[in-house]
């Protein structure tokens, strides 16, 4: 295997007494969608946090492209090309579509202290920003506000927004969270076009997006890992059985290959 | 068109001060009056940059107007009245006061922002009222405005004017400007979503602190301007309540824009002139207008056409 673009290594983090994330060591391969599942309180969002930078981790290391940014902030992190979408919405409400996504490309090129030419005209940022929202069908709503757009337009929104930082990896965080069946549906061609293309570690809850999307899946129980492997070994496995009895909304003899 | 559209209230300003000379308000008096209002919105302009694009609520801005009024009242004193050694002192006094207080300050944000520029400006204030050598409490009055290239073009009340409105153009121009640039947008970013922001990489400090400088520094050449006009300077003119009359400025004229701070603070010093003539207790009527202005204009005056167009299409 190439060599990973995220590494997970012995990672722990404790709230109180509580543990959760123990141990969990991990890799995102090149163009791998790696889904990380787990029941509800598994840790998922802790440790997405802890790779975005929101959180520091007690311990363990974690490498993107190779290099150690265990100890680096949530904005120079972002600056290497790691892009998060949000659980919760989190879009720029009075900005329109276009600049959201213009803003991202902003981001991913050159500095921001230029004080001179307004930012709106320049046609670099304005092309990249279109090909992201194009990207995830938006483009027909580029000069909409964002803050009156739909729920399921602004999850699309925030995807584009990942993709405009022209990012190395994208950390997504319950992409699907909140949506209709029809725009579920839409999100996850959506996704699906981006396989390959980008490294994607995502978290999900819907069971037959991760089946649908994933190259492998690793589940987590109570902070920590239980196992990795492809759709196909993880729907076999005893463990993991185990781990999901109980809960009704999670039948995984019933997700399709 | 759209851009045209969107600036012609302050457009429209500008163009009625420009003309306002010939049109009944070349008696000095209009002109006094005139000049007062140009310089006030001169620092609410700078202060809408901060609370409308940076998301920054300062209680401190007269503080800057303050360093620019007492850079002059100093200089006056040792006897430098070039207008070309004056006004970069000015600028820089304020916008240094604004970089050693800011990076303290910039480190808050909403309620203790508030309270951290209010306490700073305070400080300014009591420093001002120290300064026995240059009137303390009582007030430094001018021995001659400043002077430009040795020519007393400041003392002219009609020149004075233009110079006024042209300062007052230029910081909504820079302002508008910025507003729009890279950094504006970040600004704008940081005070719409500051968690997107830093997600995308940028740190709010170094931007934040950046514009609240430039803001100080504007704010700093309307308190040269403030000095000239006036010829005295006290340090009641920068107390925390000039800083709630600027901010007040700026909410009564509407945050989504530059032009809703000229238009605050145009209606707020006429208001308050009318006022002032017409009853001995004139302020408890200025408050309760302004109380239902904020009440029922939650645009600020910028926002009024909109509401009113809204209000026949709705009924």
């Amino acid at each position: 295997m190439a060599e990973p673009v995220l590494a997970l290594r012995g990672l722990r983090k404790r709230f109180g007494g509580l543990a959760v994330t123990e141990d969990v060591s991990l890799d995102v391969a090149p163009g791998e969608i790696h889904a990380v599942i787990g029941p509800n309180g598994a840790g998922k969002t802790t440790l997405i946090n802890q790779i975005s930078g929101v959180l520091a981790p007690d311990a363990g290391r974690i490498l993107f492209l190779g290099r150690d940014i265990t100890r680096l902030k949530l904005h120079r992190r972002a600056r290497l090309g790691l892009a998060r979408s949000f659980q919760i919405t989190s879009i720029i409400p009075d900005f329109t579509a276009l600049e959201n996504a213009a803003l991202a490309a902003q981001a991913g090129e050159g500095t921001s202290f230029r004080f001179f030419r307004p930012a709106g005209k320049e046609a670099g940022l304005n092309r990249a920003a279109m090909v992201a929202l194009e990207q995830v069908g938006l483009a027909r709503r580029a000069n909409t506000p964002a803050g009156a757009m739909s729920h399921g337009e602004k999850r699309q929104l925030e995807l584009a927004i990942a993709l405009a930082t022209q990012p190395r990896l994208l950390l997504l965080d319950e992409p699907l969270a909140g949506a209709g069946p029809e725009e579920t549906e839409r999100l996850i061609g959506i996704l699906s076009l981006l396989r390959r293309r980008y490294a994607i570690l995502l978290v999900e809850h819907d069971m037959q997006a991760v089946f649908a999307l994933a190259d492998r899946i690793s589940v987590l129980v109570y902070g920590r890992l239980i196992a990795t492997g492809t759709p196909a070994v993880i729907r076999q496995n005893a463990e993991v059985r185990a781990a999901y009895l109980g809960e009704d909304d999670i039948p995984l003899a019933a997700a399709p290959c | 068109m759209r851009t045209l559209a969107k600036e012609a209230p302050a457009l429209l300003v500008l163009g009625a001060l420009a003309a306002a000379p010939w049109l009944g308000f070349g008696e000095s008096w209009a002109l006094t009056l005139l000049a007062r209002a140009m310089i006030l919105a001169m620092a609410a302009v700078s202060l809408s940059f901060l609370v409308g694009g940076a998301g920054l609520v300062s209680l401190g801005h007269a503080a800057m107007l303050g360093f620019g009024a007492y850079a002059v009242v100093i200089l006056d004193d040792a006897q430098i009245v070039e207008a070309w050694v004056v006004l970069p002192v000015a600028i820089t006094a304020a916008a240094g006061f604004a970089l050693v207080t800011g990076a303290v300050a910039i480190r808050t944000s909403g309620v203790h922002f508030i309270m951290i520029t209010l306490a700073f400006g305070q400080m300014a204030y009591f420093t001002a009222t120290s300064l026995s050598g240059y009137g303390g409490d009582d007030g430094y009055t001018l021995y001659a405005r400043t002077e430009l290239g040795g020519s007393r073009i400041l003392s002219d009340r009609l020149s004075f004017h233009f110079i006024c409105l042209g300062a007052l153009t230029l910081t909504w121009l820079v302002c508008r400007m910025l507003l729009a640039s890279r950094f504006g947008r970040v600004l704008r970013a940081v005070r719409g979503n500051p968690l997107r922001a830093q997600a995308l990489g940028f740190s709010p400090y170094p931007y934040r602190l950046l514009a609240y400088v430039i803001a100080g520094g504007l704010a700093g050449a309307a308190g040269f301007l403030f000095a000239n006009a006036t010829e005295f300077v006290a340090p009641a003119y920068i107390a925390w309540q000039r800083s709630g009359e600027l901010l007040f400025m700026v909410i009564l004229g509407g945050i989504g824009g530059l032009h809703g701070a000229l238009l605050g603070a145009f209606g707020f010093v006429l208001l308050e002139e009318v006022l002032s003539h017409q009853w001995e207790h004139w302020r408890i009527a200025f408050g309760v207008l302004l109380i239902l202005a904020v009440l029922y204009l939650p645009g600020g005056l910028a926002g009024l056409p909109a509401q009113l167009a809204r209000r026949r299409g709705g009924g």
